[in-house]
This record gives structure tokens, C-alpha cells and sequence, in this order.
């Protein structure tokens, strides 16, 4: 995160290759040429021979029609994309003539169909295999033109134009949080769906707690995963050495991960940009390491088993219905979906708790301050702030949410292991408010969805998803390299509605 | 009438390794007026200031400042930031550090920290909403418009620091300084870059900065026409060593200031000429 403030807004399509105006059919061959060459060079190691498993041995089988296909797709594709309606110097002149507004929602419209169709053919037709990993391919590239040629940013301005209209904007996030109250009670809601929503929202709270650490206060951090550790070994050890229940667990899981960031905020006080991320890297390390050989308290590598599950106001769930358990208090059928749909409500409680309190926070002092030291740490100290305590504050509160998180995470597993916080995690929770724009709540919570919920999405897919997951990464760094939200709101304003423009926010340098 | 001194600089000295950047200077700004500090490039100034602010730990001798209620700070041995918060001591800097992401308002909040911080009772009655963090909080916001007022920027109260004009971003700068509420403002070099509208704009600033609020300054600056325009009192330095003190006038008239801004003086030159040739 030590990067320049020199991003100048990358509008969407500004950072693809320039292409000449005036392009002959003879340089668009050449170009797509050049591409098919690249497609070559990449297809032969990754699709070109594949190990089988026979009997006797290992057995290697070529595939090169499937490397002729790949380089033919992108040949055309590049050779389409040159020719045909969108090359850069038409597609103005159309912009200029239908108008911007009409023109790109239309395009982000096609694009959505597309992907609507694909998916449903995925789906409904039971395509197996290497076609549909295809189709896939296929629909993203789509996507990808698509985007790169018509602004996302267009479809943006048109919809707050016409959103600005009606009186939608003021009421979208109370349509959101009853469409999230709702939703267990929905029928899409099975099993599967409302297990991936809890996880959505556990990442979803995790995004936020790190936003403040690392979107408000600047300071790269890439250990988080060991608050998370924190808070889930916290939960797990005070219920199963002294029965205490969730309710009173939760709040000192917080103040413990808290305190760990203090602990960690110490030594690290005076890191900057890649040493800070560095050390707090180690610092996650040394959390799962320590959990991993500590035997004695934590189990090592064995893990918690049998860590007690939350009750509902001290009703258990539980299939025999007896006395004090949900079922037989209110006397309807056992069903194992109660328990999730009270987990997704603990976890959507505590999400917007999360949230609640950030935003109030960031427009008091002390989130000013962290935003100030995002953007000019020796100018806070010029003036008279204690950056010292401005860059605690920040890592205990983040780490106190990532505690929260992390009981809520034992609780709902019933089993934790050093497995669950390896750096991955990290990494993860930082794409997300990497992804979702540093600093915007809202920006993180759909790169959330986007990566736990789109993900999954891709699950047939196995291993080619993180094929797929890089692909949505690179374009976004391309198009959007502020995050979905870049711009920052004001956390006091005279007049309503004022933005900061993402050029102008700094990044923090650790 | 010479009012008692705001500042008091004894003998200080600041060595980087092997080189002495500042070499025994000794000076007092008094209260209520325009102290400023010049020389050539090089000579010392900026480090003199960072000494006075607490960036740096000086390495011999002594800064105190005096407060209005009487109380006296060492600054040598304070830390940066208890600087300003406790001592009232603001300063600017040579290179403008805004919090360029966040809007004039919001620059000038972050200023007020301090204060705020303890309305909002450490954020607890903050974060509850109570009605004395809310009145705090206008306060805070008043007195914010009023230094933009001041410094004629109260229709970009939402506009990003970075996105405004060079002229403006310095005066929001120094706005904000003066929003920590100091007894003595610290202004490095507010005139540079400015066209000479800009800077003659500056002197009425200053100038009404010093009447209004009571407020001494000490200033580095290279445009003599701020400097002389304003100035009740001029410290000139050249290669880390005070070499003279006074009034404008007198400054103006000093030989060893004269040689030192514009080399040494014809004759001196023609002899050591002579010396070469023969």
C-alpha cells in the first residue's frame, strides 16, 4: 500500500492498450496475431498434457486440440473485438450519437443477460466439463469487451440520474436490511443458501473490521486472521473451561482480540508501508503457530471439538423437543434449519453492529484521526494529535471486531483448528476491502458477496474457480483500481451529497 | 514597549553526524508580534523551526515557550505533538500538508482533535449521541467556518484539500494551525509559490491574525516583501550561526546581512583579484 497517490482516475477502458484510430485489417490481424501468441505460450503448460491415472502407472495424454481451440478463441475474439462495432473510434461516435446514458446500460445490460443465459444453460442443461468451463470463459470474456468499451461508470451516472428522480436512493438501504431480515424466511432459503449467507456476513463483518485498520487508518495490515484466532479460541476456551454461555463470552473474546491489537500495535508503532506489513504478517504466523504446538490449552493441530452452539434465550436446539428447547417451547416440529436461520440472525446483528458503530465512529474524533493519519501522519502530529494512540485505537478496534467474528465463527462451527486462520484468510479479507474500496462499508460488503457468494457460484468448476477469481482481480485492478467505491464521503458537510473524488484520497502508507 | 517573550531560544545547536546545521543561535520572539526568521538557502532556518516544533531533538541547548496563564514549557525536551496540544505552539510547513482526501471542514475538525476528543467523553458520549457532544460538535463547526471565513474559503467548505488552488492551499494550512487554538503560530516559508497579489494578501492575513486573536507568529520566509511588509522583529541566519537581530530597518542596513545575501562587497572582491593575478 505504499503506492503514490498518482492514480489519476483511471476512467474504465483508459487503462486497456492503446489502440490507432484508424486500424487496418492488416494491423488488427497483426495484433490478434500477437495475442494468439501469448495465448500459445500460456496454454501450452497449463492445457497442452494431463497426467491420467491407469492401473499400472501415470499416464500422460495430450490435449492439443484444446490448446488449437484456446489459441483460435482468443485470435478471433481480439480480431472481432478490433473490427467489429467496437473499436474505440465508432463506439465515440455512437456515444455521441444515441448518448452516453442509453448506450451504456444497454451494453451493461446485453453484458448481464449474457451472463444470466450462460449461467442458466450451465445450470438447466447439466453441462459437464470442459464445456462448461468453456461457456464460461466465454461469458466473462463477453463481459470483459463489454465493460471495457462502455463505461460501468455510465451505467452508474445514468441510474443516479434516474434514481435522483424518485425518492428510491433514500429508502434503498431499508429495503436492504428488511430484504436481509426476510430472507430465512424466504423459500430460496434452503439449507445451502442460508449456510452461504452466514458465511457471506461472517466475511462481510471480517471486511469491515479490517476496513478500519486498513481503509480508515492506513496501516497495512496482513495478520489479520489472528484476531479472528484470537476471538474463536477466546470463545471456545472460557465456554468449555468455565460453561460460560455465548452472550457473556462475546463481549470478552472482543476484549481480548483488542487487547492482542494493542499488543501488536506496540512494536509496530513506528513500521511503515512494507516492514508493517511484514510484521504483521509474522505476527499472524506466530498466533497459528502458537495455537498449533500449545498442546496443553489449544489441542495443537486436533483442534476444539464440541464447543457449545448458541441458545436461543436459553433454549437449546436440540431434535428430541423436550422441555427448554426451542421446538418444544413453541411447539412446532424440529427442524435443523432453526439453528442456522438464529446463527444468520446472530451474525447479521453483529455485521450491522459492526457497521453501526463505524459509521458513527468515523464521524467522531477519533475516526477523523485515523483518516487524517491515513493521509498525513506528520501533519496529525503537527497538530497536537497522539498518533500513537490514534494508531492503537484503530488496531484494537479493528481487532475487537475480528474477535467478535471469531466467536461467532466457533460457535457456529462447534470445531476450530489453526487450519481455519492460515494467511489465506488474510489475504482474503484484504482482497475484500482492497476490492471494495478502502474505507467505503458498502464497497466491501458486495466485494464480500462477490468473493465468498461468486465464488461459490463457480464451485463445479473445482480448481479452475481461482482461475476465474484472478481474472475478476486483474480486471478490477485495470478498470476500478480504487475499488468499487473509490470515492470517499465527507464525515461532516455543509451541504448534502458531497464526495471526495478517489484521486484525491491517499492510500496510507502503512 | 517590549512585551515579554512568548518564545526563548539559548543556545541551540543541532548536528546531523559531522555537520552542524545550527550553531549556538540564541533569540526570543515576544509576545504579540511578528518574529522572523531569514537567511540564505542552507543556512539553518527549517531545522531551527523542526527544533522549535519537536520534529527534531536539538542537540544542545534550550527552547522555552511561555504561556499567557503563566506556565512554561520546555519544548526541547517535549514531544512533537504535546507541542502544539499543550504548549500552543501550531505550525505550517514548507511543503503544504493537508490532509488532501478530506474536505476544508474536515481539515480544520481535525485540528480542533483535542478538544473534541474530550467532548465526545474519549467517543463514549460520542458514540451514544448525547446532546453536550452535539453542542460540542457545533461549536467545533462554527468556529471552523469562521477561520474559512477568515481565509475566504467558507464556499469550498466541501471541497478536498487537494483539490484546491495552490494560494488557497496555503492559507488553508494555515487556518487550520490556527484552529489548535495556538498562542504562538510557526509558519514555514507561507509565501512561497505565491504571485505577488497572493503574498500582499498574506501580510493582511497575518497582520490581522496577530490583531484579532492574539496570536504572535514566527515566520521563515524568502519573500523580503512579507518579510519586511510584516515583520516587527527579523532573525537573520547564514551557515547554521546568528548573524544579526533587529528591526526591519536595521537588518536592512547591516553589512554582515548585505554580504551575506548578496556575496561580499565589490572591493573585497577586486583585492582577492589582485591577489590571484599576481
Amino acid at each position: 500500500m505504499s503506492g503514490e497517490t498518482g492514480n489519476k482516475a483511471t476512467g474504465p477502458g483508459s487503462g486497456s492498450k492503446p489502440v490507432s484510430p484508424r486500424l487496418s485489417v492488416v494491423g488488427a490481424a497483426t495484433d490478434a496475431a500477437q495475442w494468439a501468441m501469448i495465448a500459445l505460450l500460456l496454454s501450452v503448460p497449463l492445457l497442452a498434457w494431463r497426467t491420467i491415472d491407469t492401473p499400472t502407472a501415470l499416464d500422460l495424454v495430450s490435449r492439443w486440440p484444446v490448446v488449437a481451440e484456446a489459441v483460435a478463441i482468443v485470435f478471433v475474439g481480439r480480431l472481432a473485438m478490433l473490427l467489429a462495432v467496437l473499436t474505440p473510434e465508432r463506439s465515440v461516435e455512437t456515444r455521441e450519437l444515441i448518448g452516453p446514458h442509453a448506450i451504456g446500460a444497454a451494453f451493461c445490460g446485453i453484458a448481464l443477460v449474457g451472463l444470466f443465459v450462460a449461467s442458466g444453460w450451465l445450470a438447466g442443461f447439466e453441462i459437464v466439463g470442459w464445456w462448461r468451463f468453456r461457456l464460461l470463459l466465454l461469458s466473462w470474456l463477453l463481459l470483459l469487451i463489454v465493460f471495457q468499451r462502455t463505461s460501468i461508470g455510465l451505467l452508474f451516472a445514468w441510474l443516479a440520474k434516474w434514481s435522483a428522480g424518485t425518492k428510491l436512493t433514500a429508502y434503498l438501504p431499508w429495503v436492504g436490511l428488511g430484504a436481509l431480515a426476510v430472507f430465512p424466511a424466504l423459500p430460496v432459503a434452503d439449507r445451502y443458501t442460508l449456510d452461504l449467507a452466514v458465511m457471506v456476513l461472517t466475511y462481510v463483518m471480517l471486511g469491515w473490521g479490517l476496513n478500519i485498520v486498513v481503509g480508515l487508518a492506513g496501516l497495512l495490515d496482513l495478520g489479520y486472521v489472528a484476531f479472528y484466532a484470537v476471538g474463536a479460541y477466546s470463545y471456545a476456551l472460557l465456554a468449555q473451561n468455565f460453561g460460560l454461555s455465548f452472550w457473556i463470552c462475546l463481549p470478552l473474546a472482543g476484549i481480548l482480540a483488542a487487547f492482542w491489537g494493542v499488543l501488536l500495535g506496540f512494536p509496530v508503532l513506528r513500521l511503515r508501508g512494507d516492514y508493517l506489513a511484514i510484521v504483521t504478517l509474522a505476527f499472524g504466523e506466530i498466533i497459528r503457530i502458537v495455537l498449533l504446538n500449545w498442546q496443553s490449552l489449544t489441542g495443537g493441530p486436533n483442534g476444539i471439538s464440541g464447543i457449545p452452539r448458541p441458545s436461543f434465550f436459553g433454549l437449546v436446539f436440540e431434535p428430541t423437543c423436550g422441555p427448554g428447547s426451542f421446538c418444544g417451547f413453541f411447539g412446532i416440529e424440529h427442524s435443523s434449519l432453526h439453528r442456522i436461520m438464529w446463527l444468520y440472525y446472530i451474525i447479521l446483528v453483529l455485521a450491522l453492529f459492526t457497521a453501526w458503530v463505524t459509521t458513527r465512529v468515523r464521524r467522531l474524533p477519533v475516526g477523523r484521526a485515523w483518516e487524517a493519519l491515513r493521509e498525513d501522519e506528520i501533519a496529525c502530529r503537527a497538530l497536537g494529535l497522539n498518533t500513537t494512540l490514534v494508531k492503537l485505537s484503530a488496531f484494537a478496534m479493528g481487532a475487537m471486531f475480528g474477535g467478535f467474528a471469531g466467536s461467532f465463527f466457533a460457535t457456529k462451527q462447534g470445531f476450530i483448528s489453526p487450519e481455519s486462520f492460515t494467511f489465506m484468510e488474510s489475504a482474503t479479507i484484504l482482497a475484500m476491502v482492497v476490492m471494495g474500496g478502502m474505507g467505503s462499508q458498502i464497497g466491501v460488503a458486495i466485494a464480500a458477496l462477490v468473493m465468498v457468494g461468486g465464488i461459490e457460484l463457480f464451485r463445479e468448476l473445482e480448481l479452475y474457480r481461482m482461475l476465474v477469481f484472478g481474472l475478476v482481480m486483474v480486471v478490477m485492478m485495470i478498470w476500478r483500481p480504487r475499488g468499487f467505491v473509490g470515492s470517499r464521503t465527507p464525515t461532516i458537510m455543509r451541504e448534502r451529497g458531497a464526495t471526495v473524488s478517489a484521486g484525491n484520497v491517499k492510500e496510507g502508507h502503512g | 514597549m517590549t512585551s515579554a517573550p512568548i518564545l526563548e531560544v539559548a543556545n541551540l545547536t543541532m548536528r546531523f553526524g559531522g555537520l552542524t546545521a545550527v550553531d549556538d543561535v540564541s533569540f526570543a520572539a515576544r509576545r504579540g508580534e511578528i518574529t522572523a526568521l531569514i537567511g540564505p538557502n542552507g543556512a539553518g532556518k527549517t531545522t531551527v523551526f523542526n527544533c522549535i516544533t519537536g520534529f527534531y531533538k536539538a542537540s544542545g541547548g534550550s527552547i522555552v515557550a511561555a504561556r499567557q496563564d503563566g506556565r512554561r514549557f520546555d519544548l526541547h525536551r517535549m514531544a512533537d505533538f504535546r507541542i502544539t496540544a499543550n504548549a500552543g505552539v501550531a505550525r505550517t510547513f514548507q511543503n503544504i500538508r493537508l490532509f488532501s482526501g478530506m474536505t476544508c471542514l474536515e481539515n480544520l475538525m481535525v485540528a480542533q482533535h483535542n478538544v473534541l476528543m474530550k467532548a465526545s467523553g474519549y467517543s463514549v458520549i460520542g458514540l451514544l449521541g448525547l446532546p453536550s457532544w452535539h453542542k460540542a460538535q457545533a461549536a467545533a463547526v462554527d468556529r471552523a467556518m469562521s477561520w474559512l471565513d477568515m481565509v475566504r474559503l467558507s464556499d469550498r467548505a466541501d471541497a478536498a484539500a487537494g483539490e484546491l488552488s495552490y494560494g488557497d492551499q496555503r492559507r488553508l494550512e494555515i487556518a487550520r494551525a490556527m484552529c489548535t487554538g495556538p498562542e504562538l503560530l510557526c509558519l514555514d516559508e507561507p509565501a512561497a509559490g505565491l504571485n505577488p497579489r497572493e503574498s500582499s494578501e498574506l501580510n493582511v492575513l497575518l497582520q490581522a491574525i496577530k490583531r484579532e486573536h492574539v496570536v504572535s507568529i514566527l515566520l521563515i520566509e524568502h519573500d523580503m516583501g512579507v518579510v519586511m511588509g510584516v515583520s516587527d522583529h527579523i532573525v537573520v541566519l547564514d551557515y547554521g550561526k546568528r548573524i544579526a537581530a533587529g528591526t526591519p530597518d536595521e537588518v536592512r542596513a547591516d553589512p554582515t546581512v548585505i554580504a551575506a545575501y548578496l556575496g561580499v562587497e565589490d572591493e573585497e572582491v577586486a583585492r582577492v583579484e589582485q591577489e590571484i593575478l599576481q
